[in-house]
């Protein structure tokens, strides 16, 4: 009776209970479930970044459905990488995205070091930091045009009682020296509460007992916080970088709100460049080239940050 | 039961009534850009709706957005409209991808002529090739470039006597486009009933097409040409010949000189906001935005003059086009209705009231009328302004020329980078490429 037992037992635990209720295998089963995924994720990213390699080898226009489509070899991509207005929006929103992950970053943390200590109205100053980050970009853009008005805009008048300077003298998003800074001032405003979100969870990660310990061993406050602090919240820090450092190497609705990439091109990041090309001058297999090459810069920049992110996780 | 039939039979009836209906009306589709007249042509359809049948719906997108938009509609086979009141600079590729349907046809079956049509808006907004008899839209809305300039400022004795101290001349509407940069400079920094106003507000965007429909309507006066008249596509010594280089350093000049502060991106909205707002002493615009001018509380009632566009230094006058012709579009499935509505449209006393209702009606009936200068204060400089029109490029691939030409006249006017005649020289560069491009050159 044991061995009967035993028997079933160990016979109905080798079945696969797909098998006993299908008569499929655990592995088919497993294929049924992600199959859906699977499907959506190659229909809506891979299918069209084949395609839209294939395209970049071609001179296809969209709006001319009936004109003959020829093979261009990588002739678009030569294009594209000896042609100088590409590499002056390149050099725009490098300056774009560098700016503004260093700004971000130091005021993010620095707000989230500060919102971190216990303090009165601590959740009610959280709430108004964040309140930027919750607008509409479309919206933002089209305030900060006021605000940066020569003649009735806040952020002149301001800029004028501090330096004394006439406030109708200089035009923040007229002025080629100044229009590369108007965005990345928007954008720091905008999105600095999102660093300082991401950084508080870090901080808050931190256990209490380490800071004790530190204490004990009579550690300065200055050395806990290079020793203790920035060593546990820079994986948090990191993570902020990406994430922003993606978002702003595609920035498109904020600036052509702002600028419309002017004065001339001196904010026409490589996003609205390549609008231009696509949707409006309607070259698409050149345009393909373009995103492809935006497509490789990001992903294999966000790769190698990825691998530091990991190392220092690893830490 | 008896009853029960009863309702039967009405329902049959009730789907058959509609069946029959949806067989002789059609809800038809008109696209078209968002703006003062797009309201006046919903008013004025309701006379179609009424004696067709037909119900109207419309579809107006945003000035810096109708481009964009419409293109994608139309470029991917869309269906959304079946008229579409598109751009001028939009007939050569809609006509050469098969967006638009000819009408050659239709208007010679329904006795509708073009000779009865202003002859710019004729060849701006209906034939392609240009100046072939191949006609694709029907003009729709007149429309071009001009000035209003702040009346009841230029009568203000003090100011006649200081400008005729200062300049030796009247204060008067500019006749040359000198006499313009005097008038604004004299105005500019100005205070005047405790406000500062400025110059002009001219046309300086980048996003869409501003800046070049603003820099050509002094060019063209200047002596730029977009080609070779002996030559097609030959454009090296016209689009940057010396009068081209000289027009667009004046118009920077008048940029630099002469703009509210911050009027970097400036195109029709901006300029209608400057002059309402009394900030500016003229203005360039559209003659759009004439009839809004004349309701306004500000700068109504007399107190804005029109004048056409200034002449260049040799005498020469031209205006830049703007405007519009209405077209069927080939997707349509109701093209019967569209057609109907075209032949409707085209019809002189409809043209009449759209001209009393703020459009500006293309048929020589209605402008030539001996009444017509009277009608409207603006009247007459649109008249005087339609006959000396130049257009854009209306090839199938403006877009990439417009696109060139919006980046090289910024950079130099507003961004101040490089000369005027790198900027023309960069654009025959660019423009050559493209034409290159196509296999024309």
């Amino acid at each position: 009776m044991t061995d009967e037992t035993t028997a079933r037992t160990s016979a109905a635990s080798r079945r696969p209970p797909a098998r006993a209720i299908k008569g499929l295998s655990d592995r088919a089963v497993g294929w049924i479930f992600v199959a859906p995924t699977i499907f959506l994720l190659l229909a809506i990213n891979i299918f069209p970044l084949i395609w839209t390699i294939r395209l970049s080898l071609t001179n296809y226009r969209a709006n001319r459905t009936t004109a003959e489509v020829s093979w261009v070899g990588l002739r678009n991509y030569e294009r594209i990488l000896t042609d100088p207005d590409i590499w002056n929006a390149m050099q725009a929103t490098a300056h774009f995205v560098i700016w503004t992950l260093v700004l971000q970053v130091l005021i993010g943390f620095t707000l989230a070091y500060l919102i971190n200590k216990k303090f009165k109205g601590n959740d009610l100053w959280t709430t108004i930091i964040v309140l930027p980050m919750m607008l509409s970009p479309a919206v933002v853009g089209n305030f900060w045009t006021f605000l940066y008005q020569p003649q009735i805009g806040l952020f002149n008048y301001f800029v004028g009682f501090l330096t004394g300077a006439d406030p109708s003298s200089f035009s923040m998003i007229g002025d080629v020296a100044l229009a590369p800074w108007a965005i990345v001032i928007v954008d720091t405003w905008m999105w600095t509460p999102f660093v300082m979100l991401i950084c508080l969870a870090g901080l808050r990660s931190i256990p209490d007992s380490i800071y004790e310990a530190a204490e004990c061993d009579r550690a300065s406050k200055w050395r806990q916080f290079w020793t203790i602090t920035i060593p546990m919240a820079l994986p948090f820090l990191m993570l902020a970088v990406l994430f922003r450092g993606i978002e702003n190497f595609k920035m498109f609705d904020l600036v052509v709100q702002l600028t419309g990439g002017g004065p001339g091109s001196v904010t026409e990041l490589t996003s609205i460049n390549l609008k231009r090309e696509a949707f409006e001058k309607w070259r698409t297999g050149y345009a393909s080239a373009y995103a492809v090459i935006l497509f490789v810069t990001v992903f294999g920049l966000a790769s190698i940050y990825v691998k530091a992110l990991n190392k220092v996780k690893e830490r | 039961m008896h009853s029960r039939h009863f309702l039967m039979a009405g329902t049959c009836a009730l789907l058959l009534s509609g069946l029959a209906t949806n067989a002789e009306a059609d809800d038809l589709t008109l696209c078209w850009a968002s703006w003062d007249p797009a309201n006046a042509l919903v008013e004025l359809s309701k006379d179609f709706e009424a004696q067709s049948g037909h119900s109207m719906n419309f579809e107006f997108v945003p000035w810096p957005n109708f481009a964009d938009r419409m293109l994608n509609e139309l470029n991917s086979g869309g269906k959304l409209c079946d008229l579409m009141i598109g751009d001028s600079q939009w007939i050569g590729g809609s006509a050469e991808n098969g967006h638009y349907v000819k009408l050659n046809d239709f208007f010679e079956a329904e006795d509708i002529k073009m000779s009865d049509f202003i002859d710019a808006t004729v060849a701006g907004y209906s034939e392609w090739p240009k100046n072939t008899p191949n006609y694709w839209a029907l003009p729709a809305f007149g429309d071009v470039v001009g000035w209003t300039y702040r009346k009841d400022w230029f009568e203000r004795p003090e100011l006649q006597a200081e400008f005729q101290e200062k300049y030796g001349r009247d204060l008067d509407a500019p006749e040359t486009f000198a006499e313009l940069k005097d008038i604004a400079e004299f105005f500019q920094g100005r205070d005047i009933d405790g406000t500062t106003v400025y110059g002009a507000s001219i046309y300086t965007e980048r996003g869409s097409e501003g800046i070049t429909m603003g820099a050509m309507d002094v060019l063209y006066s200047y002596g730029f040409l977009y080609e070779n008249p002996e030559q097609a596509y030959d454009m090296e010594g016209f689009v940057n010949s010396e009068g081209a280089v000289a027009g667009l350093e004046y118009y920077k000049e008048l940029y630099d000189c002469c703009t509210p502060p911050g009027s970097s991106n400036g195109y029709m909205s901006e300029g209608i906001d400057a002059f309402k707002s009394g900030q500016v002493a003229m203005q360039m615009n559209f003659a759009f935005t004439w009839p809004g001018f004349e309701n306004d509380a500000n700068v109504g009632n007399g107190k804005t003059g029109y004048f056409v566009n200034p002449k260049g230094p040799n005498g020469d006058q031209f205006a830049q086009l703007g405007g519009q012709g209405i077209s069927v579009v080939s997707y349509s499935e109701k093209q019967d209705a569209a057609l109907e509505y075209i032949k409707w449209f085209a019809k002189p006393e409809v043209q009449a009231k759209w001209w009393e209702m703020g459009g500006f009606s293309c048929l020589k009936s209605v402008t030539l009328a001996p009444d017509f200068p009277q009608s409207q204060p603006y009247a007459q400089t649109f008249l005087d302004s339609m006959a000396v029109v130049k257009d854009f490029w209306a090839e199938p691939s403006y877009a990439i020329l417009l696109q060139d030409t919006q980046r090289r006249f910024h950079d130099y006017v507003v961004a101040g980078n490089g000369t005027a005649k790198e900027a023309l020289d960069g654009l025959v560069r660019d423009w050559t490429e493209t034409f290159e491009d196509d296999g024309k050159l």
